[in-house]
């Protein structure tokens, strides 16, 4: 190849400005999330829920299932109880404690194996379209056919409920929409310009998804499942709530928010706190959700 | 636009149909097999046989399939094993007490969430927008079963003014709205079940108003010299197909997946007559519960999607 | 500062190794393409008709030339750019490259004719992955046949600098963050990073603004005769495709019209609906007015074409013949041949205004009847 001549009529663009510092996609993100308080506040909480989960055995006071008749359905601050106790003498704190690994574990397993198994499919059904396509999105449409309360109590309902199957139902509920919202976007992302440019240059298929299509799908798939976690572990936690998920005495604040019911004539408050862990869990997760989707829409 | 709807009623009907093979389906998943269930731990093989035979388990699923859809079709869905009623009786008659409190929750619901979504999508990036914003993240992130506790808590415990379980003294039977005694028991679980169609209307609202409000024909309006609120109106009439779109869905997710509720206020519908079933592994009523909640969501979003091609033609999916 | 000296230009350098055909052989022969969309309607979502995109289309692109393709919006342009490029599947009709045929067992493979055919877009926003800088994205195709990764990138480097972005600069930028013309650079050096032959470009300077435009046409005119390539230009813009093309060939739903050197064509265009593009071009000089609008009317329905000549419906000089019979665009021979399918070309067509036999050519004016 001969050299080319750079003439007069062609331009060597050049901003002229010092070349500057290129950030990458991750870096932009990371300096957009930098300044936005809220976000970085509620993540701060996530963090400290899940360290505190992690470190239970640390953190505790109490064993979380010593029971004790005598110290029934005391309130918050009783001696060295700081949050009272349960119906069965139980420390609440060490057991709100210890409920947040229950609470987790069931929120984050089926919504990142739903991720996984939904994407994969989603992507496979956008990617092929045609028959294929419409195969996997209509049976995926029947499953929307059902309200994800009732399909979740359905299944763990008439699985016999305990907590293995409780994660089945809750992976089956949250299957079908990140199936569609991946296949959404690689539907999108197969008819845009710069994919067949790389058709065009003759790459296999299997190179095209990896490294086109994926890149472009993992974000809108990646923020609706973080969406998703909240709803997770409200429907989890609902679930142990009906006698459908973790089986007592294990500690989890849907079952506890169950089992503590019938007291709340005697102990209103110990009665709420449960649900109050459940309600700060979920409204983190779903405020830093909200500020990843908005640091990472690429256009902006 | 008629070619559309019977289109999209045909649609309709093949999801209805795996929406019937899910729920026959469900029995399966159940450990043991279904005669088992029936009867008690020691009977005799024979029994078990006979049974088999009675309730045509010894055939072939797919058999076993289509005799059950026929028999569903002409409205037998079998009898309670509890309480031995016909379990299509039941579930009707729980249906009409949870759709009272549905209605109710998303028409409470809708009348606040429409007026501060729209508020909110006026004044977008103030301090009332970033409020509202707030409350419709709290109610799509509170646990409602939670809720329903604590309004109980505040509302019969603490204050004793409300009743915190049932539905009155009449039972379900003699349920009207007129007069309190009997209303009372239904605003506490209505409250609560309308929390988090509030949060999603809510967001609908304001995303769909500050959309429309965006568009270019609002600024010629203004230019027109169109006052404010007039301004307003017509910029939420071209929003309210997308929001109602969103309440009608609401309504049929509400009407699905009330049992939370339910179960917290004893509240005789079809949330708290699954999750007895549930209990007592009444499998008919199960089946049969699911089956109606599940087609009534169908048909929910069935008139939903007609209506908004109706109202905008705009919109009209495959 | 002394520039070297220009290299000359020259069709065909003696002993490219890839030349098969010699200098005579058409770089790509296109005979009866076809490609028709079902379109899909009713109740049970049945065929209920097809447009006709593509109809019968047949040209030859020589080594060396430009060859301009003209039409209006939905005359199937971008669809023939793609049939070439074979990224959607054609219905009838062949395509010989360099003397062979795709696909078959004697001839090329796919694989073989994307390194030597290559597609240029025109600057979307989806034109580029946003995901990759774009050295990684020009990178891509030589990866893809083999390179390796170092080698891969020292291609897109090398290219960078070819179309004028400096990759230190430009090279780990992302789309978002180019201008247009940028981007269309680097959309030229995409497509020429797998060294291909010949070029297809489909609208590749029709987003950018004239300035813009300017450089990259000039850039493409240098490439071109640097790198020894063959293009296709596709454009709806006149003024463009006679600045860059050695021959045009026009459309007209689905059909191709014309053909010829882009001097005969612009000069003494044959086929009305020519004849009318060019009159409706805008002049810079206030004196020369359009008062009527040389051509009326919107173009037929690529559904449901016209019968016959599909442009009759908007031709001041249609008789019957032109609703009976199809004009044929006749026998093209060599480079400076000049065809137009119309009825008044063909001596035995029973066209009122049909050309004799023994003139030599088209009359100079074409007078419209009132």
């Amino acid at each position: 190849m001969t050299d080319l001549t750079l003439g007069s009529n062609i331009l060597t663009v050049d901003d002229g400005a010092p070349a500057l510092k290129v950030r990458g996609y991750w870096a932009t993100v990371a300096h957009r999330l930098r300044y936005d308080y809220v976000t970085l506040f509620f993540a701060l909480v996530i963090v400290l829920i899940v360290l505190a989960a992690i470190c239970a055995p640390l953190l505790a006071p109490f064993d979380p299932l010593k029971t004790s008749m005598v110290y029934r359905l005391k309130p918050i601050g009783f001696r060295n109880f700081l949050l009272g106790t349960d119906e069965l003498g139980r420390d609440m704190l060490s057991r709100l404690i210890y409920g947040g690994r229950m609470s987790l574990l069931m929120g984050l397993v089926p919504v990142v194996t739903a991720t996984v198994l939904g994407g994969m499919l989603g992507v496979i059904a956008g990617f092929l379209g045609g028959r294929v396509n419409m195969l996997i999105m209509r049976t995926v449409d029947i499953f929307y056919a059902f309200p994800s309360v009732l399909l979740a109590v359905a299944i763990s309902g008439t699985m016999g409920g305990g907590m293995a199957n409780g994660l089945i139902a809750l992976t089956l509920v949250f299957i079908p929409p990140l199936c569609r919202v991946a296949e959404t976007a690689t539907t999108q992302v197969r008819n845009l310009d710069f994919v067949e440019a790389a058709r065009a240059s003759g790459a296999p298929t299997a190179s095209i998804v990896l490294h086109h299509v994926l890149g472009n799908v993992l974000a809108p798939v990646f923020i609706y499942a973080s969406s998703l976690i909240s709803v997770a572990i409200l429907l989890a936690a609902g679930l142990s709530f009906l006698g459908l998920g973790v089986e007592p005495p294990t500690p989890d604040w849907g079952l506890m928010l169950s089992t503590l019911r019938q007291a709340i004539y005697v102990q209103p408050y110990v009665c709420a706190l449960p649900g109050l862990a459940i309600f700060i869990t979920s409204l983190s997760f779903n405020l830093v959700s909200d500020g990843l989707r908005q640091a990472m829409d690429v256009r902006i | 636009m008629w070619a559309y709807t019977a289109r999209r009623i045909l649609y309709a009907v093949p999801i209805a149909i795996g929406v019937t093979v899910i729920c026959f389906g469900l029995v399966y998943l159940a450990p043991g097999d279904p005669v088992s269930m029936l009867l008690p731990p020691d009977a005799s093989q024979a029994d078990i046989e006979f049974l088999k035979k009675l309730y045509g388990f010894d055939q072939p699923i797919p058999v076993q399939y289509f005799k059950w859809l026929m028999r569903a079709a002409s409205g037998d869905l079998g009898t309670s094993l509890q309480t031995s009623r016909p379990v299509l009786a039941e579930v009707s008659r729980a249906l009409s007490n949870t759709v009272i409190i549905s209605l109710g929750a998303v028409m409470l619901a809708f009348s606040l969430a429409f007026v501060l979504g729209t508020t909110a999508a006026y004044y977008v990036g103030r301090p009332i927008d970033r409020i509202v914003t707030g409350i419709s993240v709290v109610g799509v992130s509170v646990p409602n079963y939670w809720l329903g506790i604590v309004l109980i808590i505040v509302f019969s415990v603490e204050l004793g003014v409300l009743p915190a379980t049932g539905m009155g003294s009449n039972g379900s039977d003699d349920f009207t709205l007129a007069s309190w005694s009997q209303v009372k028991y239904a605003i506490l679980p209505t409250i609560t079940l309308s929390m988090v169609p509030l949060g999603i209307i809510m967001r609908s609202t304001r995303a769909a108003v500050a959309e429309v409000l965006a568009h270019d024909f609002v600024q010629t309006l203004r230019a027109k010299g169109l006052s404010e609120l007039a301004v307003l109106r017509h910029a939420v009439r071209n929003a309210l197909p997308q929001i109602l779109a969103v309440m009608g869905l609401q309504f049929g997710y509400l009407v699905g997946g009330s049992i939370l509720i339910e179960t917290i206020f004893t509240w005789p519908g079809t949330g708290f007559l699954l999750s007895k079933a549930i209990l007592t592994r009444d499998i008919p009523v199960l089946q049969g519960a699911i089956l109606i909640l599940a087609l009534c969501f169908v048909a929910t979003n069935l008139v939903v999607d007609l209506l908004q091609t109706a109202v905008d033609p705009r919109i009209k999916r495959a | 500062m002394d520039s070297p000296p220009r290299p000359k230009l020259d069709a065909v350098p003696p002993g490219d190794p890839r030349d098969r055909g010699g200098k005579i052989q058409p770089m790509l022969i296109v005979n009866g393409l076809r490609k028709h969309f079902p379109i899909r309607g009713g109740l049970l979502n049945r065929k209920i008709g097809s447009v006709r995109a593509v109809d019968d289309v047949s040209f030859v692109v020589l080594k060396g030339e430009t060859l301009g393709i003209v039409g209006e919006s939905g005359c199937g342009k971008s669809t023939l750019a793609r049939l070439l490029m074979h990224l959607i599947p054609r219905d009838a009709g062949e395509l010989i490259f360099d003397g062979d045929g795709v696909g078959e067992q004697r001839g090329i493979s796919l694989r073989e004719l994307r390194r030597n055919m290559q597609m240029v877009f025109q600057d979307s926003y989806s034109s580029l992955n946003p995901r990759l800088p774009v050295e990684d994205s020009i990178a891509y195709g030589p990866k893809v046949h083999g390179k390796s990764r170092k080698e891969a990138k020292e291609i897109a480097r090398d290219l960078l600098t070819k179309v004028g972005l400096r990759p230190e600069l430009f090279g780990s930028r992302y789309p978002h963050e180019l201008s247009g013309g940028q981007k269309q650079r680097v959309n030229v050096a995409r497509a020429l990073a797998l060294s291909p032959r010949m070029l297809i470009l489909d609208e590749a300077v029709s987003a950018l603004d004239k300035s813009i435009e300017a450089q990259v046409l000039n850039l493409l005119r240098h490439l071109k005769r640097h790198f020894n390539l063959t293009y296709v230009f596709i454009s709806h813009d006149l003024n463009v495709v006679q600045y860059i093309s050695d021959r045009v060939l026009v459309m007209y739903l689905g059909q191709v019209v014309e053909i010829g050197p882009v001097a005969e064509i612009y000069e003494r265009a044959k086929h009305p609906y020519t004849r009318a593009l060019l009159a409706s071009r805008l002049s810079m000089d206030p004196d020369e007015r359009i008062d009527d609008p040389p051509l009326t009317g919107d173009p037929p329905n690529p559904i449901n074409p016209p019968s016959g000549c599909r442009f009759r419906t908007r031709c001041p000089f249609a008789e019957d013949v032109c609703a009976a019979k199809t004009p044929l665009l006749g026998e093209w021979v060599e480079r400076t041949t000049h065809l137009a399918a119309c009825h008044m070309e063909d001596a035995r067509s029973g066209h009122s205004r049909a050309v004799r036999a023994s003139a030599p050519g088209a009359r100079t004016h074409m007078v419209a009847a009132e």
